[in-house]
């Protein structure tokens, strides 16, 4: 299989100018989506890697595409920042292009939003070759097309990221976990909804169906307990706090809940939409984010459900259809012809 | 039938207005340096209205610009002569507020603060506050991805707008993005935020709600000199604190401000406003970190709000400054730019000299959390020359702002007002890839034609290297 692995963003250049097909790959934990089709070349990003510039103090850094998130990490944790959308799949080794092409957020997306809420700037090389920067490297900046928002969940569809600024933030000081069993689905979904409607700065609440709600605080640890008590009064149990709170999530983000289901998938959801969800025949999963987001494992007949009931997913692994349902022709397929006409990129 | 009499034909009469003393209302935006007379203004009150209007004009050639309240201060919604302006003020529905989901379907043409308004029952609230929110636009907000007090902790509008249903330039109707905070493929909704109206007109908006905080600590600190409160600003985010807002004020800003509402700000050289919001045992403790921290950075008065109207007596000035400047001078340009936090000293110094080189006044209020600068440059239009001196030392401050490694506009968006200063902040590589995806959207170059790419930037050596 032919491959590519440019160490600098001009050799990215040539790559793309070189080879009629390719795929984008940094470390290759989406297989369903750096996999390389029929005459492709697969470019491996993994060796344009590098932290760039980081400012503690501006809550700001920039880094190379191929990038793992963990070596950005534990950068940030020297500061004692974090990236709060909490990318998944960190421990196995994701990097950031590949974080920001599958569009993903981890579970402690819920305290400050996603990763479109974190991604500040971008420079790429085009489908012709030509390297293009948007947004910039402050938190705030509103000058022309926002070119670094249109590269979340793109799948590589519109340029190769070469490199990336994200804005972070100061890391909890403490964390406190609670695990609360509520019976049923119904129960749950109730608790889930009137938590979700509270301002109580969850940084995570996940529900594992069918019936438990998983929570986690961060804050001070002088205010923790009494958040924690409060919590438990809202909720009317008692629950289990989770002691390897740490571990725990890291497990939970790394989606080691899929381990040993053969295809592993994406799905936006809301709870409003859960009942149906759970109608379907989905192995195991988790819903993050107050029930916006599902990660499940599901066989070829799951994904046959999903796909038979309009919902629209992501395939991370297991499958060579990655994406459903096909972006707008209107709007993406013109964007789509502006900067990549000759189709060398995924996605059409 | 000419493009006129099509036009006339799709709206209910008076609808449609051609005649000069109805048209001169919509001859500017708030950027009233600039003005234009459009051929004629439209009043849609339905998506379809909206759309039969961008399809006629696609079919005639017609240049359009959709605008709201009229609010930008960059000449965003400036007409384009010979075109036609789409005013959407009258597209004014919530559509749809459903607590549960969290979210608020709106026409374009709905007042920023009335979907807070609207959701306050719920205790949930819509997060970006631009200063004009009790006026603005959400299908403006969404054109120019404002901003406001509040973006360092929770962004701009692009996080906040979920889902888009949008028309584009050839008149075809498309929705971008959905109704969970989650979506899957290209974030086209997104992309579409900040796009200053170039590749289409929104039609409906979903947004994000949030719930409302549940407590606030605003503390109010009065410094010396602008050095010492940028300095405090830095002191406040190495403590790891994250405060949903950090403002500051000079001494001709806090003087207007006063003239104007009376806010009862100590005397001083500068103000800076912090505010923490969230648990209330969250926002005790960090409390508690913050009086330290302010205690440490030599403050010469301190106040803490004691009550909510003590709250809104702080914020009644920083939020009125702006109008307020109109005060002090007979006219005034708003500028926006942007620089790192940690040289936000070294731009205010920069400003400072260059007033004195202008020979103009300059206020300064600004966003410090997001090193978001709104320097007021003061002038008088009927003296010869000022306006010009006025707007040179306007655009020496954005060239200064690119300079240090920020951006050319935080909020206030570029317009046709800031449209030549983008060759200073992008590649002509940048700029090209804009003009393309603008050119695909956009073949006739109908909407809002104009404004954010500078005329001239296609290289025809560039242009050639790539057949």
């Amino acid at each position: 299989m032919a491959e590519v692995r440019p160490t600098s963003p001009l050799e990215v250049q040539e790559a793309v100018r070189l080879h009629p097909r390719l795929r984008p790959k940094g470390a290759g934990t989406k297989p369903a989506l750096s996999a390389p089709r029929e005459g492709e070349v697969v470019l491996d990003l993994s060796g344009l890697r590098g932290l760039l510039q980081y400012e503690p103090e501006e809550f700001v850094f920039t880094a190379y595409a191929g990038t793992p998130v963990k070596e950005v990490e534990e950068a940030l944790r020297a500061h004692g920042q974090y990236l709060p959308f909490h990318p998944p799949l960190a421990g196995r080794g994701a990097t950031l292009g590949g974080t920001v092409a599958a569009g993903l957020s981890g579970p402690m997306r819920e305290r400050f939003g996603g990763l479109r809420d974190f991604l500040l700037g971008v420079r790429f090389v085009d489908g012709e070759g030509r390297l293009v920067r948007g947004g910039g490297q402050v938190v705030k900046n509103a000058a022309g097309f926002p070119f670094h928002r249109l590269m979340v969940g793109s799948l590589g569809a519109f340029g190769i990221m070469v490199e990336l600024s994200f804005k972070v933030f100061p890391y909890p000081r403490a964390t406190r976990t609670l695990r609360v069993a509520l019976g049923n689905l119904a129960g749950a979904l109730a608790a889930l909804e009137r938590l979700r409607g509270l301002p109580l700065d969850l940084l995570a609440l996940d529900l594992i169906p069918p019936a438990t709600l998983e929570i986690r605080l961060g804050g001070f640890p002088e205010s923790l307990e009494g958040r924690l008590k409060r919590l438990r009064e809202l909720l009317g149990r008692e629950g289990e706090a989770l002691l390897e709170d740490e571990a725990h999530w890291e497990g939970v983000r790394d989606l080691s809940f899929l381990e040993g289901s053969p295809i592993w998938v994406k799905v936006p959801s809301t709870p409003a939409r859960i009942p149906a969800l759970e109608g379907l025949p989905l192995g195991p999963r988790r819903y993050l984010s107050g029930g916006e987001l599902l990660y499940a494992g599901v066989d070829p007949e799951g994904l046959r459900a999903l796909r038979g009931a309009g919902l629209p997913h992501l395939v991370l692994k297991g499958a060579e259809e990655a994406l459903f349902p096909p972006p707008p022709p209107a709007f993406f397929g013109k964007v789509k012809a502006a900067l990549d006409p000759r189709g060398r990129l995924p996605l059409g | 039938m000419g493009f006129l009499e099509e036009l006339k034909a799709l709206f209910p009469p008076g609808r449609v207005l051609t005649r000069e003393a109805a048209l001169a209302p919509y001859e500017s935006d708030a950027l009233t340096a600039y003005r234009r007379r459009p051929l004629a203004v439209v009043l849609p009150e339905r998506k379809k209205e909206v759309v039969e209007a961008v399809r006629l004009c696609h079919r005639h050639g017609v240049p359009f610009v959709a605008r709201g309240s009229g609010t930008s201060l960059s000449g965003g919604s400036l007409p384009v002569e010979g075109g036609i302006v789409l005013a959407l003020n009258r597209m004014n529905r919530i559509l749809r507020l459903d607590p549960r989901a969290k979210i608020a379907v709106v026409e374009p043409g709905v007042v920023n603060l009335e979907v807070s308004r609207q959701a306050a029952p719920y205790g949930l609230y819509y997060a970006p506050d631009p200063s004009s929110q009790p006026i603005s636009t959400l299908g403006g907000n969404v054109a120019f991805n404002s901003g406001g007090a509040h973006c360092l902790k929770y962004g701009m509008t692009a996080g906040h707008v979920l889902g888009l249903e949008v028309v584009t330039p050839t008149g075809e109707v498309v929705r971008l993005g959905g109704e969970s905070l989650e979506g899957v493929g290209p974030d086209l909704a997104g992309f579409f935020v900040g796009t200053e109206g170039l590749l289409g007109v929104a039609l409906e908006i979903t947004l994000r709600l949030l719930p409302r905080p549940e407590a606030y600590h605003t503390l109010l600190a009065a410094y010396g000199s602008l050095e010492a409160a940028g300095n405090a600003v830095s002191q406040v985010i190495r403590s790891g604190l994250l405060p949903g807002a950090m403002e500051i004020m000079d001494r001709l800003a806090i003087e207007a401000a006063e003239a104007a509402v009376g806010a009862g700000y100590p005397q001083a050289e500068v103000l800076l406003i912090v505010e923490l919001e969230g648990p209330k045992e969250e926002v005790e403790e960090e409390a508690k970190l913050l009086a330290q921290v302010i205690e440490e950075s030599g403050a010469l008065e301190v106040r803490i709000a004691q009550s909510e109207a003590e709250r809104q007596a702080i914020w009644k000035g920083r939020k009125a400054a702006f109008s307020a400047v109109g005060r002090l001078s007979p006219d005034y340009i708003v500028q926006d730019g942007v620089v790192p936090r940690s040289r936000l000293g070294e731009a205010l110094k920069e400003i400072g000299r260059l007033s004195q080189e202008y020979g103009l006044r300059v206020a300064n209020v600004f966003h410090a959390g997001d090193g978001n600068l709104h320097p007021l440059v003061l002038y008088d239009g009927k003296k010869p020359g000022e306006l010009e001196r006025a707007e040179e030392l306007a655009g020496e401050i954005l060239r200064l702002c690119v300079r240090l490694g920020g951006s050319l506009t935080g909020e206030h968006g570029i317009g046709v007002e800031k449209k030549a200063y983008m060759p200073e902040m992008f590649a002509p590589e940048d700029l090209l890839a804009m003009e393309r995806v603008k050119e695909a959207l956009d073949p006739r170059g109908l909407a809002n034609r104009g404004k954010v790419l500078p005329e001239g930037v296609v290289d025809p050596r560039l242009e050639g290297a790539h057949g």
